[in-house]
């Protein structure tokens, strides 16, 4: 009974051992099972087609180019390798400036026909339509229906999730605005985290590191939501002011709530990875009549730095995931960033602000999951440098 | 030729580069304080007016321009409590298994690999998978035991990792003792070991309920309700939260006058229970250390 209770036991906790591994796996999976949908959706949106002239030789259009074309930017048929034509674009909505009632049928019935026949008088023209509305041999072209690919996506320029006829799911902003958002926060807390960390180990009083740990401790416990409201109520406002911003909410916002979050990560990591450096070192720097300045600067920062190095790739992992901060400060306008005063659009917040709002299964939704993909690769392998920083750091040590 | 002219021997340039990295240091931290004392200082000034006994123990009315912030307050304590029942029995066992039952070598260091990972894990992630898993797979819905699930397996790696540390400093010199007297290895885990730990343990559960208290993005899509007056009935009801309800609250208002002292009172509300959350785990581990000291 004994010996079976002690196996039992054994056996549930090296079950709970691996439940980390566990969910990593189940992240992954899930996350890439909704992500990777994305690439099966078509261009244009689902039950849509795009239909053309019979005369019209254009068969392609990236969704770069649909969305241009529907938005008037291209505006010639030239443009897209086709004749010297003027483009007319028609929805379903402009139906009631082409027909009467009576043509379209109470119930659009005969819409289908109506549209068919005026695509084919209009050699320029391009409708997007319902699939189901088309009548049979209707003597139109199509623009061939292709999947979203995985180049439109990685190398897209645009964000437009909920553009119609072609939604565009280029990540390149959102991506660009998670970078320079989290570069310009390791810049800001970078002098103030190390100075912070070599004060706390070298130079302050017990008593003083007594004060400064908790004050740390607590700069860490402080919920991501409150540096939000205190960066939208104070920092937007103010930056507003002094750099005479027509929108205070900007990326400078954005980096400097998350310089303030990622400091204490910073501090704890560098500030114990000098504490750890042999007291003989620093002795042997003293006797040879350095300085206390010296003795750190040439001494305990160099012999720490792997430990400095892991605190700040840390810190540029919280910046990279934090969520509701970022959201609430830099303005979330999705175009690559000009400069760090404008608004712009990070990864983590893109998947907050919009998940709400996406049909479940649809597109969109399978796009905010592949940002997920993506954010958790770029936090995977930030945590794979820390590693990969501390265990070469063992090995010299030993 | 100056240097006898100073009593420790160091020469004026040298002794002026000190005192000037020194005096940069000093700054930079003293303005890390101010920081802080600034954030703080401006949310208790600006919030303490709001706080009363009805803020605290009213539900919003009037579209949330009035009223006080009860459901989310429970909200909030029911998530703890419901992340607490999922994290720490499994964080815990977790944590025993790889101190006292692993074998050293590649199974421990896979593990702490993927705990370390997981820890890395925004927590939008966090959210996103609580989403697909819990609310659609598994079909619970909006609810709190899914924002419950979702938030135990964020504090997860905390869990284990301080359970991991707490056991790593009791000596094996008191595991061979407890062995020798002929107590099987449970018994001596039990008896022996846990005790021995639990007061570092106990310290790091405390800090993981803190950070789940004022964690949103992983509650967004999982649980949080926008405006849930009445209180929760079954685990499957949504519910609202302090963080959640403080962010909607000052990005997508209706009527900003009205609606920012409430933001200023819940914003208050947060801080109180972190900061109560961070002094009673200051407060056991000072309690515990002198205990253990006297024996």
């Amino acid at each position: 009974m004994k010996r079976f209770l002690e196996k039992a036991v054994k056996w549930i906790l090296t079950g709970s051992g691996f439940v980390t591994s566990a969910v990593i796996l189940l992240i992954i999976g899930f996350l890439f099972t909704e992500g990777a949908g994305l690439f099966g959706e078509p261009v244009v949106e689902e039950g849509y087609v795009l239909a053309l002239n019979d005369d019209n030789p254009v068969r392609t259009m990236t969704a770069a180019e649909i969305k241009a074309v529907f938005d008037e930017d291209i505006t010639n048929w030239k443009e897209l390798g086709g004749p010297d034509l003027q483009i007319m674009t028609f929805r379903l909505e402009d139906a009631d400036e082409y027909f009467s009632e009576e043509e379209l049928g109470s119930r659009y019935e005969h819409a289908g026909a109506a549209i068919a026949s005026l695509v084919k008088s209009h050699p320029g023209m391009v409708a997007f339509v319902p699939e189901s509305l088309i009548p049979e041999n209707p003597g139109l072209n199509f623009i061939e229906d292709k999947n979203i690919s995985p180049g439109e996506v990685l190398g897209g320029k645009e964000w437009f999730p909920t553009a119609t006829p072609a939604p565009l799911f280029g990540i390149l902003p959102l991506l660009a605005g998670t970078l320079w958002v989290s570069l310009f926060a390791i810049l800001f807390a970078l002098p103030f985290g190390i100075s912070i960390a070599v004060y706390m180990s070298e130079v302050a009083s017990e008593r003083v590191r007594g004060f400064l740990k908790p004050v740390i401790e607590l700069l860490n416990g402080i919920p991501s939501v409150v540096y939000g409201f205190f960066g939208l109520i104070v920092i937007v406002p103010m930056l507003q002011q002094v750099f005479g911003l027509p929108v205070g909410e900007s990326g400078l916002a954005g980096s400097i709530v998350l310089a303030i979050m990622a400091l204490p990560t910073i501090v704890t990591v560098a500030e114990d990875a000098m504490r750890n450096c042999p007291r003989t070192l620093r002795e042997a720097s003293l006797a040879l009549g350095a300085t206390k300045w010296q003795t750190i600067y040439k001494v305990v920062i160099p012999s720490s730095m792997s430990g400095i190095a892991s605190g700040v790739v840390l810190g540029i992992g919280r910046a990279v995931g934090e969520t509701m901060a970022v959201l609430m400060v830099t303005g979330n306008a999705a175009v690559i960033p000009a400069s760090i005063l404008e608004p712009l659009r990070t990864i983590p917040a893109t998947i907050a602000a919009e998940l709400g709002e996406a049909p479940a299964g649809g597109a969109h939704y399978q796009s905010l999951f592949l940002l997920g993909v993506i954010l958790f690769f770029i936090t995977f392998f930030i945590n794979l440098c820390v590693e990969f920083i501390s265990s070469r750091n063992r090995a010299k040590n030993r | 030729m100056d240097r006898p002219s100073y009593p420790d021997g160091y020469s004026l340039r040298k002794r002026r580069a000190q005192a000037l990295a020194f005096a940069i240091f000093r700054i930079l931290s003293l303005a890390i304080v101010i920081v802080l004392f600034a954030i703080l200082g401006f949310i208790v000034v600006k919030g303490a007016g709001v706080i009363s006994w009805d803020f605290l123990t009213e539900a919003p009315a009037d579209g949330m321009t009035s009223g006080g912030i009860f459901p989310a307050i429970v909200g909030t304590l029911l998530l703890m409590l419901g992340s607490a029942l999922v994290a720490f029995p499994i964080g815990i066992m977790s944590g025993i298994y790889m101190n006292e039952y692993a074998s050293r070598g590649w199974v421990v260091k896979f593990i702490r690999l993927m705990t370390n990972n997981l820890s890395g894990v925004p927590s939008i992630v966090f959210g996103l998978f609580g989403m697909a898993l819990f609310v659609k797979y598994l079909g619970f819905g909006d609810s709190i035991l899914a924002g419950s699930l979702t938030l135990g397996l964020l504090s997860l790696p905390l869990v284990i990792r301080t359970t991991e540390e707490a056991l790593k400093d009791i000596p094996d010199g008191i595991r061979e003792g407890s062995l020798a007297l002929g107590a099987t290895k449970l018994q001596t885990i039990w008896k022996v070991v846990l005790p021995m730990g639990m007061p570092r343990i106990i310290t790091g559960l405390i800090l993981s309920l803190g950070r789940v208290s004022g964690e949103t993005a992983p509650i967004l899509f999982t649980c949080a309700a926008y405006f849930f007056p009445q209180l929760p009935a079954s685990v499957f009801d949504q519910c609202m939260a302090l963080p959640y309800h403080l962010y909607v609250i000052s990005t997508s208002g209706t009527d900003i006058e009205a609606q920012q002292p409430i933001a200023y009172g819940t914003a208050l509300v947060l801080i109180v229970i972190v900061l109560v959350i961070n002094l009673l785990a200051g407060f056991l581990r000072k309690y515990f250390e002198k205990r253990l000291k006297m024996h």
